[in-house]
């Protein structure tokens, strides 16, 4: 892809930190509000799909390597499966919600019912939304930017 | 070619009829009938996960399994994206 | 028969996206077909955990008067739902990668011109 006007530049400039804001609030929020790490890793992506649109592939591949955001993507994972052992070790179930309840870090149980959002509850659910959006963020963008990528070059697949 | 088309028009044909008898044994819309797990886990993911979102906790709690296997899918479909476009030397 | 319009709704889905694979030989609109069945199932697994005037399984102040569990959505099909919708975005990026690819090697989208080997 190359790069477009100066208008629709404009617009993205514009646009771009709103997304990010709005799709890291879905992100944090996930255990609270409708959202998680899957639709807001989504949201994130589809800003910067839109920068990657109006700057064109080229511009944004000599800026963010492929490699590095495939380090990203698994260490997403990595932080996913780390969380799912922790709840191995000190809960004695894989995926076990060791920190639900134990009053520390997240630990705050929600009283029953139709309650205000208390950010300081889920256990692990809250740790494991931003491994997981820090994987989605990292995997779907560097598939978009090297399907972008691969198109408008002839060195490359 | 004649024969392709009515191939899949029989194949077409075959698949609505199935699809439009399973319709009538399914539970009418609104009512799912049999749902104690669900109730279960709508009364409980307050006290058991401290989540106020009953989606999320059934996606990384009480189902954390199906979440890791989609995590392998994606991770699984990254890998094959970039294999295929690999940087080619000449 | 007016509760049974959702799944109905389902199957012409399924077989809208049924359709292009079948008679279209253009790889990009099987692609959108096999897309569209997506869609169609995602709809059936909604629609499967719907109850009458329910809300979404979520506690942040919820709307005054709400009894659950009788008025809230069952939050399992939702869940799987949302890990479908994940593995269909990469089974469609997968898919046109190597719709990509063929494009490259063969400079034809037209499956009866891919079946022939490379010459």
């Amino acid at each position: 892809m190359s790069e477009m006007t100066k208008i629709v530049k404009t617009t993205a400039n514009i646009l771009f930190p709103f997304t990010m804001i709005f799709g890291l609030y879905v992100i944090a929020h996930g255990h609270l509000t409708p959202g998680g790490g899957f639709q807001g890793g989504a949201i994130v992506v589809s800003g910067c799909a839109l920068l990657l649109v109006a700057y064109g592939s080229s511009w944004v591949f000599d800026r963010i390597k492929d490699k590095r955001l495939a380090a990203f993507e698994s260490l997403g994972a990595i932080g996913f499966i780390t969380i799912a052992f922790l709840g191995l070790m000190f809960s004695a179930v894989f995926f076990g919600n060791f920190l639900a309840g134990s009053g520390s870090l997240f630990g705050t149980t929600p009283a029953t019912g139709s309650t205000l959002a208390d950010f300081n509850t889920g256990g692990v659910l809250p740790l494991m939304n931003f491994a997981v959006g820090v994987k989605v963020i990292a995997g779907l963008f560097v598939i978009v930017l090297v399907m972008a990528y691969a198109s408008s070059t002839k060195e490359w697949g | 070619m004649e024969k392709r088309i009515i191939a899949g028009a029989l194949v077409l044909g075959i698949v609505a009829v199935f699809f439009l008898f399973s319709v009538l044994l399914i539970h009418p819309f609104g009512d799912p009938g049999q749902a104690q797990m669900d109730d279960y886990i709508i009364t409980h993911t307050q006290n058991e996960t401290g989540t106020q979102n009953g989606v999320t906790s059934v996606v990384f709690d009480y189902r954390g399994f199906d979440t890791l296997g989609e995590a392998t899918i994606l991770f699984s479909a990254v890998t094959g994206v970039l294999l295929i476009f690999r940087r080619v030397r000449h | 028969m007016i509760e049974y319009i959702p799944y109905i709704g389902v199957v012409a889905m399924i077989l809208i996206g049924l359709y292009p694979i079948l008679f279209r030989r253009n790889l990009i609109k099987i692609v959108i077909g096999i897309s569209i069945i997506e869609s169609g199932v995602n709809l059936f697994l909604i629609i499967l955990g719907y109850r009458d005037g329910g809300v979404a399984p979520i506690f942040t102040s919820l709307p005054p008067g709400t009894t659950y569990p009788e008025e809230m959505v069952l939050p399992v099909p939702q869940a799987l739902t949302l890990t479908s919708i994940v593995i269909g975005v990469a089974v469609l990026a997968l898919m046109l990668s190597l719709v990509m690819h063929i494009y490259r090697k063969y400079g034809t989208l037209d499956v009866q011109k891919i079946r022939r080997l490379k010459e």
